[in-house]
């Protein structure tokens, strides 16, 4: 338990220390990629707790990720000053809605940003829960194509609705405040407070991963993954905590979702794209499969670079080749446990430290 | 008194009639033995007592409940628990995380609890691994805990899963062919396991090839041949029923 925790306080040593190196060289414009990397990095680890714990694939996170920005930029642009009623009053009296001015001193009455992501996360466990059922009795690639059904439809009806903006999705979304003046907002003035509360929320929702993961829960979940049948045989609800865990890495998903759209001021259609899905995929398959500090550390490195523009025009088919590379080659990522004894044994000629068959 | 009753079953796969009007008991502290020549259902049979499938007609009473409706995980929660014939252990998972696995019926903690890591749960884990601890110490295994099952030797993996199915502390243990693939002397070992766990106040139901285990061990065999039951009786007995000798042996052996 106690290498756990050191490893949580090295990661948290990584994020002050790049957080210095760019105050230090006057390059802080770098945070701000770095603070939508930590947003990605939280669907990452949640679809690695389902993918590499769990063993159930899904290809269609992105599309939980939208609903939940979806939900929240709706709910916190959607004026309801025309709407004068004794329901909204009642609702503005009592704090659920409150008033601001718009970009252009409008006067706009709009639900809470708390109360809105709590409305994100209660409709994407209600999805999750009702489409996980049915999906989740497939296995291998007919999950697969389920869940990638699924993240077409959130895709499609994101592009398709004409109150959540259709192509344009929706802009000019409020930051998300929080206790001590801090708020959840792109501005540049906030945004070195901003880092530090994205990469919190990933390390706390790490330690409750890492947690779960050394658990009687973690346990089940890994005898699900090895050994299905077995693990009913042991009187595990298979179907259940496949069920529970598929939920819980969407709420990962919608509430990376919610509080990267505040960040951002906006969502569009393209994160709920297919390429996103795949996108987180290949980051947990490259972070090693069941390896959480693996996704963790591809998530941040690779989003990165993709977020500051390094793959240029080739942002998809990077993530794509990555994917078959992988798959290919690597199967068990490339950041894995034996990775060095593997290495060694690539590069030696001696036949007796080929593994047995 | 009896622990698991098997009365009438019946099971078709398609125009295969793969168990057909099928009874037996199993008294508690018994050991009781299921044989019958290759495709005879055995398998079927173990499948059906354990709820991987479903009887199409009669019932599965076990402690005085219905449990032929059941799926297995509600099965082994209420004390039945199989191993199975190709050993089905936990890749990735050391023999004790293995076995660890098998007290999942006898705790709690919940999706919430371990994410928190609640100090509530950490008696409980503390518990967990001592128990398990415990059973491969009885098992003769407890050198092998920090080992990973599956690459243990295949007699050492075969005693590791009827050490997970014993950390459920099963109150009928379902044994499918627990000597197969094993050498004679690990099948000697095999059957005087067997007799321990009995010992232990565990009834047993098995389905095995080996006659010789079969004979000295149980107390009580039942022959099945195309889905049917055509003896039951004591395995002094059953070596001298005609029926018996004639579908293993064939007519001229009569």
């Amino acid at each position: 338990m106690a290498r756990r925790y050191l490893a949580v306080a090295a990661f948290a040593s990584l994020i002050v220390a790049i957080q210095m190196a760019t105050f230090f060289t006057g390059t802080g414009y770098h945070l701000t990629q770095l603070t939508m990397t930590a947003y990605y990095s939280l669907v990452t680890v949640g679809l690695c707790m389902l993918i590499g714990y769990a063993g159930q694939i899904s290809l269609g996170h992105a599309g939980f990720f939208a609903i939940g920005g979806y939900v929240a930029a709706f709910l916190t642009t959607w004026n309801l000053n025309p709407y004068q009623g004794v329901f909204v009053s009642l609702l503005k009296r009592s704090g659920a809605l409150v008033p601001r001015t718009d970009l252009y001193g409008g006067t706009l009455l709009t639900v809470h940003p708390w109360l809105a992501c709590a409305a994100a996360i209660l409709l994407t466990i209600v999805i999750a829960y009702i489409v996980g059922g049915p999906v989740l009795k497939l296995k291998g690639h007919y999950l697969a194509m389920a869940t990638l059904g699924i993240g077409i439809i959130v895709y499609r009806v994101v592009l398709g609705t004409d109150f959540l903006g259709a192509s344009d999705g929706i802009s000019e979304v409020p930051g998300f405040p929080l206790p001590g003046g801090l708020a959840i907002i792109g501005d540049a003035s906030s945004r070195v407070s901003n880092y530090y509360l994205a990469w919190g929320l990933v390390i706390l929702g790490m330690v409750l991963l890492l947690n779960l993961i050394d658990s009687r829960v973690g346990r089940a979940l890994a005898a699900v993954h090895g050994a299905e049948d077995a693990a009913g045989a042991m009187g595990i609800p298979t179907a259940r905590y496949k069920l529970y865990v598929f939920v819980l890495s969407a709420v990962f998903a919608a509430l990376a979702g919610v509080l990267l759209t505040h960040y951002n001021g906006g969502v569009g259609p393209s994160e709920a794209g297919v390429m996103k899905s795949v996108r987180y995929v290949a980051i947990v398959a490259i972070g090693g499969m069941a390896n959480l500090w693996g996704a963790l550390s591809m998530s941040l490195v690779l989003n990165y670079l993709s977020l500051r523009g390094y793959f240029g025009t080739y942002d998809d088919a990077v993530f794509g080749v990555i994917l078959v590379l992988i798959m290919l080659f690597a199967p068990d990522g490339l950041l894995r446990r034996h990775l060095l004894s593997d290495l060694k044994r690539v590069f030696s000629r001696d036949p007796s430290e080929e593994e047995a068959p | 008194m009896t622990l698991l009753s098997v009365r009438k079953i019946g099971k078709r796969f398609g125009g295969l009639q793969a168990v057909n009007d099928l009874s037996f008991d199993v008294a508690a502290g018994s050991i009781k033995a299921l044989i019958g020549p290759n495709g005879a259902g055995k398998t079927t049979i173990f499948n059906l007592v354990s709820g991987f499938l479903h009887p199409d007609c009669g019932e599965i009473v076990f402690g005085g409940e219905a449990v032929h409706a059941m799926p297995s995980f509600q099965v082994a929660s209420r004390g039945m628990v199989r191993t199975f014939q190709n050993i089905r252990l936990f890749p990735k998972m050391t023999a004790l995380e293995n076995i660890m696995v098998g007290r999942h019926v006898h705790s709690r903690a919940g999706f919430f609890a371990g994410m928190l890591n609640l100090p509530s749960t950490w008696e409980e884990e503390r518990r967990i691994r001592e128990k398990s601890i415990e059973i491969m110490e009885l098992l003769g295994i407890a050198c092998h805990a920090g080992t990973e099952a599956i690459r243990l030797a295949y007699g050492q993996q075969r005693v590791v899963e009827i050490g997970r199915a014993l950390a459920c502390e099963p109150k009928l243990l379902l044994l499918d062919e627990p000597a197969a693939g094993l050498n004679m002397r690990e099948t000697n070992e095999m059957g005087g396991l067997i007799s321990k766990i009995r010992e232990m106040g565990v009834t047993v139901l098995l389905v095995e090839h080996d006659m010789s285990l079969v004979m000295k061990i149980s107390d009580e065999v039942v022959v099945v041949s195309y889905g049917e039951k055509i003896a039951e009786d004591r395995p002094l007995a059953i070596q001298k029923n005609r029926e018996v000798i004639r579908v293993y042996l064939g007519d001229d052996a009569c």
